[in-house]
């Protein structure tokens, strides 16, 4: 089952024509709005929601009638109906939403391009709001918990044993990733490290003021062994919005399009939310493998073509593990590309989360890592790589994730 | 290791058609994995059906020898992340059982520093006050 995989060698027999590939160039990200990154929003997740949607219609030069798509997280506590009411959009004529998580961010603009090269809607609404940090959560009864996932999700049979939340799920695929490649904490320090260098450029980011020291990460508190309190997000209140339109409509507004060159999914067998410790390795990322094989397959593009990247860092040892499963270096490689810094950071060969990403920006469910991912096509990053052509963003992982590759 | 607070239950396993036979045996002292006699295969977690030959009726539950060794381990020390009913710290393990196929458990009397990637392990149970009954892992010699 897991023989393309290991031998990774990707099976194209059973895809369609690459010809067939509608969503190539026909759509552009058009507008990009958010909300202040904080720790108490002080207001509902719908509201955040509205003012990041109007941030991006401005931004786009849209009207706000023109809007006629919106594709939600299935996570978010948000829903369109609502949106619309309190936005005065008149009617939508293709709604749709994205599972898994963060495995969902890319995944809503595969929707959304999808839709527009099928001629369903023309200006799609992408968004993700979350009061992750301070937990003032739209239709939420006070006094609840709130539950991440349904039992099943895991075949019922880890809840016994303790084993609970997100940064513990990840730490056991990162015990055995360390341990296979004979990794350090210090290794794992540098992503961290780079991630707040170029959130130390970013004026919104939640970290901006904040410098980070390897000698700093490695002597944190452990969150889950091996993770420590660097190697994981930061809980972000905050909203941000995309705004996704054909390329004939992209022209005619006021930002330079962000063209979808190619949107893609992936899932692979013997998978859980986050707890797919049953394949025969743990140390890599399968569905990212599998979503990266058929990015690169629809686009034509290989990894050494991409200026700049936004991989999904919900926890430090997810970038690494990227880089490898997206091609950009080889298996079990991962850790020397990061390690020092210089092949990541700006200036570097593949400078990596310009903004300060998930771990130092802020953690919106890889939403704002599309957002920098268009500000570098637009040339308006706080960290901007020069004269970048082909940015690429990743999805959420551990979970059937997604990805999305950008040109100018 | 792996002491539990008193008064603070466990979370229960979500047990359904698929699985209950993997629990039932569980409750009596028996680590049992599904077994697929058409293809000579263990897997783990159960499900309906052989992923390999799509089979229903090739299915049976077989016992485990219940030795295998430490895959991979997370360390639980801060109250935050951790479930309340469990002392800290504790450890999360996955076991690769001689069968092949890995399971997600709890160590038992083995301190901290010595959960390490490789460690020889046995099965073993325990029957909680609140009527539920839990499998945890050993030292074991190699």
């Amino acid at each position: 089952m897991f023989d393309e995989y290991l031998a990774r060698r990707y099976r194209t027999t059973t895809r369609p024509k690459k010809e067939h590939y509608l969503v190539k160039d026909s759509a552009a990200i058009v507008g990009i709005g958010a909300t202040e990154f904080s720790k108490d929003s002080g207001r509902s997740e719908l509201q955040m929601v509205c003012e990041a949607v109007k941030a991006a219609v401005d931004d786009a030069g849209l009207q706000m009638e023109e809007i006629d798509g919106f594709v939600r997280f299935e996570m978010d506590y948000t829903d369109e109906m609502h949106i619309c009411s309190s936005l005065g959009i008149p009617k939508l004529t293709y709604f749709a939403e994205c599972g898994w998580g963060g495995g969902a961010s890319c995944s809503t603009i595969v929707h959304a391009a999808a839709a527009i090269a099928a001629g369903v809607a023309e200006c799609i609404v992408c968004y993700r709001g979350m009061n992750e940090a301070s937990g003032r959560r739209y239709g939420r009864i006070p006094g609840t918990p709130s539950i991440m996932t349904a039992p099943r999700d895991h075949f019922g049979s880890i809840l016994p044993f303790g084993h609970c939340t997100p940064p513990g799920w990840v730490a056991m695929f990162a015990s055995r990733y360390l341990h296979e490649f004979d990794a350090t904490a210090e290794d794992l320090a540098w992503v961290s490290v780079v991630c707040r260098e170029h959130a130390n450029r970013n004026p919104n980011a939640i970290f901006y003021d904040r410098p980070l020291t390897v000698q700093e990460c490695v002597e944190a508190r452990m969150i889950i062994e091996p993770l420590r309190l660097y190697d994981c997000c930061v809980d972000t209140d905050g909203a941000v919005a995309i705004i996704v339109a054909s390329a004939e409509k992209a022209k005619k507004l006021k930002q330079k399009p962000a063209y979808i060159v190619g949107a893609t999914q992936g899932n692979a067998t013997e998978g859980e939310l986050m707890t797919s410790y049953y394949r025969p390795v743990i140390s890599g990322l399968p569905e990212a493998w599998y979503t990266g094989q058929e990015l690169w397959r629809v686009t034509g593009a290989i990894p050494s073509d991409v200026n700049v990247a936004q991989f999904y860092d919900a926890f430090s040892p997810l970038i690494p593990m990227q880089l490898e499963e997206y091609g950009f270096c080889d298996r079990g490689k991962g850790m020397d590309f990061c390690r020092g810094g210089d092949r990541i950071r700006l200036g570097g060969e593949l400078p990596c989360n310009t903004s300060g990403s998930h771990l130092s920006e802020a953690y919106l469910h890889g939403m704002n890592l599309i957002a920098e991912a268009v500000r570098q096509i637009r040339g308006t990053s706080t960290a901007q790589v020069k004269n970048a052509e082909l940015s690429l963003v990743t999805g959420g992982l551990g979970i059937p994730t997604s990805a999305i590759l950008l040109r100018n | 290791m792996v002491k539990l607070i008193e008064g603070i239950p466990i979370m229960r396993p979500y047990i359904d058609l698929d699985n209950q036979g993997y629990w039932d045996a569980v409750k009596n002292h028996k680590l049992v994995l599904q077994y697929c006699t058409k293809c000579n295969r263990f897997i783990h977690p159960p499900r309906p059906m052989c992923p390999t030959c799509r089979s229903q009726d090739t299915m049976e539950w077989k016992e485990s020898s219940g030795k295998g060794i430490l895959y991979s381990y997370v360390m639980f020390t801060s109250p935050k992340m951790a479930y309340p009913a469990y002392e800290l710290p504790y450890a999360v393990v996955l076991v690769e059982l001689e069968e092949g196929v890995r399971i997600v458990t709890n160590t038992h009397e083995i301190e901290p520093d010595e959960v390490q990637i490789g460690l020889p392990v046995e099965v073993m149970f325990e029957d909680l006050p609140d009527g539920q009954t839990v499998y945890r892992f050993k030292k074991r010699e190699a």
